[in-house]
């Protein structure tokens, strides 16, 4: 009953937005609620049901993104033909070295093993280094203004969602043999690490990417507005709704996405419901509440943290390429810690962590909040400083930054629940 | 010979006097979270931001300093203005273990909701900065900017490369000297010192003896908050003031805890500096110093770079996860997480 209000309440402010700001504005924020709910919910799976402590959700919601620009960019056969077998070369020597390594390591014993990793190590470095730069520079000089990268595949963005699921469950595959053994503080650095270094590559290495360039060519699927707007159907529905075709294309694209990313949701929350009610969800509170009891009854647990450690990070991969398709365009320096991270954790936390229905809310509630505190931190500021004299500088100055003030906000409203009501809104159950 | 010099010259000049600058930053600053680990045990998220709110304290008051005319003659005005960011942020953060972390002590919480609780400390004080000073890059170093040009060294030494020395750089390596000091010293010889390493190694042990908890966490915090107000500020001086920059030096300085031994203060100092100089080794273009030290009259085509400057984080992680999977206490025997 309780649940029902909340959601009900969240509709409500939903609905205030589109009445009293505009429709297009809350649809956008709806849109965004949803692709936060998804995330939300990736990371509850990881900390609520493992309590693994991810703080590098930026990260694989990148690779999601990624995965929207090579499913869908036009792919570019100039830059193919100039680099792409370097770049396949590279990646066939890249392996050749690992498979090196490996080799030394199981063959050579002593010292004589590490040195010769050590010189494997560098001088294969150099070796793959040797191939891949002529490669890239070939491949970046091909019509740098426009693409200067090897493009993507073409195909449908919608894919994407898949693959990026996909992309970001092999980055986690990867992370969590590095770092999960590790203890709970040592994983979170770990994790903060590596998405900053996912970041780093992906602004950096132009060829895949175009980097800081941004991919802004992606195609979405659903009709654009202006196609809207040529289409007879669509101008007949809104006649007989008696509405302005502009403005009713506009909210028909993004009802468009709304439904979609509803559709992924409702799927994914399915399926984690199942997930928890099922002799796997019993076995994994099991390790998270006493780890060495079911360590002892005989359970995997280092093999069960690494599974949920996939499975969290690759929801949160979906909706990083949902959240590009949304965009079309793909822009690695929009990627901040503070909104892609930390964020999320104030939307689980709040929530309730262990609830997968308090973590979708968390979602909606924490990026309304977001939002609109970005709106109203001017006003109230405004209010404050009504006192003061308007020429003054300090006056000017705080107006200026006060949209800065939902930070703040957000640190408080987890402070405060984090004290009086740990458990978060939706406790589990 | 000649080439000798001036390869190390040219070393000197873009790799060891930078390095030794930023690791002094990152030295101090992972000291006061070694610090935090080993008496509350918790890695504090907060840090970074906590040297922003010092710095961006001591920014305040070297303007306030200059709008009356006060200045440091040849030195920076900000050195003058660095007791009041100290005892600013000691109270900031006297007031968050107050509001925020007693709490959790209190009712002996998991380490995992300090942690978290830091993270909400972190938004706080990241909102607080960026409204009170803005997003946006202050430079506040004034005073003289060099103290040996690249040009007069040349002059001077008849080479081709020269070695400047800013001001800040000097500083930064003077100051950090003296304030490690000085913790030492504390931590070694007085009571207060003797009673935290006591704390910090075994708790109960500590409280039988009749050590007060409170002061000790009291102490640690005004310790770590005097920390991060001068690494803040001398890396502000160094480089520039950006409420983010201060936010990613967290990743750094958490390595060179870890690098070195978490809970150990030697070796968040050493690990400061194993951090900066493979920052700086591997992201340095060796073309002109192979060109000196090699076969005479041959450069290499490439830059004969390791990693391009933007994988500067990325370093920092690496090693850090090296070190991880090598030696998980660290290069001195810190503690295991």
């Amino acid at each position: 009953m309780r649940n029902i209000i909340l959601f009900g309440l969240m509709g409500l402010a939903l609905v205030a937005a589109g009445e009293f700001q505009s429709w297009p504005f809350a649809l956008t924020i709806l849109n965004l609620c949803l692709i936060s709910a998804v995330m939300a919910l990736g990371v509850n799976i990881q900390w609520g049901y493992a309590g693994i402590f991810n703080v590098g959700i930026m990260g694989f919601a990148a690779l999601g993104g990624v995965a929207a620009v090579l499913v869908n960019a036009a792919p570019v056969p100039e830059a193919w033909a100039a680099g792409g077998a370097g770049i396949g070369a590279s990646l066939l020597a890249a392996l050749a070295v690992i498979g090196l390594i490996v080799l030394i390591r199981k063959k050579l014993s002593g010292q004589l093993r590490r040195y010769a990793t050590i010189a494997a190590v560098i001088g294969g470095y150099f070796a793959v280094r040797e191939v891949y730069d002529p490669a890239v520079a070939a491949i970046e000089a091909i019509d740098p203004a426009k693409t200067g990268y090897l493009g993507g595949l073409g195909l449908p963005i919608i894919f994407s969602w898949a693959v990026g699921g996909a992309f970001a469950a092999g980055g986690a595959w990867v992370v969590g043999k590095v770092a999960l053994g590790l203890r709970s503080d040592y994983l979170a650095i770990a994790t903060l690490g590596i998405s900053e270094i996912i970041i780093a590559v992906l602004k950096n290495e132009d060829w895949l990417t175009r980097g800081v360039k941004n991919v802004s060519t992606l195609k979405p699927d659903v009709p654009t507005a202006i196609e809207l707007q040529g289409a007879d159907w669509f101008l007949g529905v809104a006649t007989w709704l008696d509405a302005d075709p502009v403005a009713a294309s506009g909210i028909a694209v993004k009802l468009f996405y709304a439904v979609l990313f509803a559709l992924v949701l409702a799927g994914l929350m399915w399926f984690a419901e199942r997930a928890l009610k099922s002799p796997w969800g019993r076995m994994m509170r099991a390790i998270r509440d006493n780890r060495d009891a079911a360590e002892a009854m005989g359970k995997n647990v280092t093999r069960r943290h690494l599974q949920t450690f996939v499975i969290g990070s690759a929801v949160v991969g979906i909706a990083g390429a949902m959240l590009t398709t949304m965009d079309a365009q793909f822009t690695p320096g929009s990627y901040n810690p503070l909104r892609f991270t930390f964020l999320i954790w104030v939307m689980v936390i709040v929530g309730g962590s262990g609830n997968n229905w308090g973590s979708v809310l968390g979602g909606f509630l924490i990026w309304f909040v977001w939002i609109e505190a970005e709106r109203f931190g001017p006003i109230v500021m405004e209010l404050v400083t009504s006192g003061m004299d308007p020429e003054s500088p300090l006056r000017t100055n705080l107006l200026d930054s006060a949209a800065h003030l939902r930070l703040f906000l957000m640190g408080a409203i987890l402070l405060l629940v984090l004290r009086f009501s740990p458990r978060g809104l939706i406790p589990e159950k | 010979m000649t080439d000798l010099l001036n390869a190390l010259a040219l070393l000197s000049n873009f790799v060891i006097v930078p390095g030794l600058a930023y690791g002094s930053q990152l030295a101090l600053g992972a000291l006061g979270v070694t610090l935090i680990y080993s008496i509350l045990r918790f890695s504090n998220f907060a840090h970074g931001d906590t040297m922003a709110f010092g710095a961006m304290l001591t920014i305040l008051a070297t303007w306030w300093f200059q709008s009356m005319g006060i200045s440091a003659g040849p030195l920076p005005t900000a050195l003058l203005a660095l007791p009041i960011g100290i005892v600013g942020t000691v109270l900031f953060a006297l007031a968050t273990d107050r509001m925020v972390y007693r709490y959790y002590r209190k009712i002996k919480a998991a380490n995992i909701v300090l942690m978290m609780a830091s993270v909400g400390v972190m938004f706080v004080m990241n909102g607080i900065v960026r409204v009170v000073i803005g997003p946006g890059e202050q430079r506040f170093a004034d005073g003289e900017r060099f103290i040996i040009r690249a040009r007069e060294f040349k002059e001077m030494t008849g080479l081709a490369e020269g070695i400047s020395l800013r001001t800040t750089q000097a500083i930064t390596v003077v100051v950090a000297v003296i304030v490690v000091a000085l913790l030492f010293w504390f931590l070694q010889k007085s009571r207060t010192g003797k009673a935290m390493r006591a704390y910090a190694d075994n708790e109960d042990l500590a409280l039988l003896s009749g050590i007060n908890p409170d002061k000790v966490v009291l102490v640690a915090w005004i310790i770590a908050a005097t920390l991060a107000t001068i690494a803040g500020t001398l890396y502000g001086l160094d480089k520039s003031f950006k409420p983010f920059t201060y936010f990613q030096l967290l990743l750094p300085i958490f390595a060179a805890a870890i690098v070195g031994g978490i809970g150990n203060p030697l070796g968040a100092v050493a690990g400061g500096f194993v951090i900066a100089f493979s920052e700086m080794g591997i992201t340095y273009a060796y073309k002109r110093f192979i060109g000196y030290i090699g076969p005479d009259g041959w450069v290499p085509d490439g830059l004969v770079q390791l990693l391009s400057t933007d994988y500067k984080f990325a370093v920092s992680f690496m090693i850090l996860v090296l070190v991880l999977l090598w030696r998980p206490t660290g290069i001195f025997r810190g503690k295991v997480l």
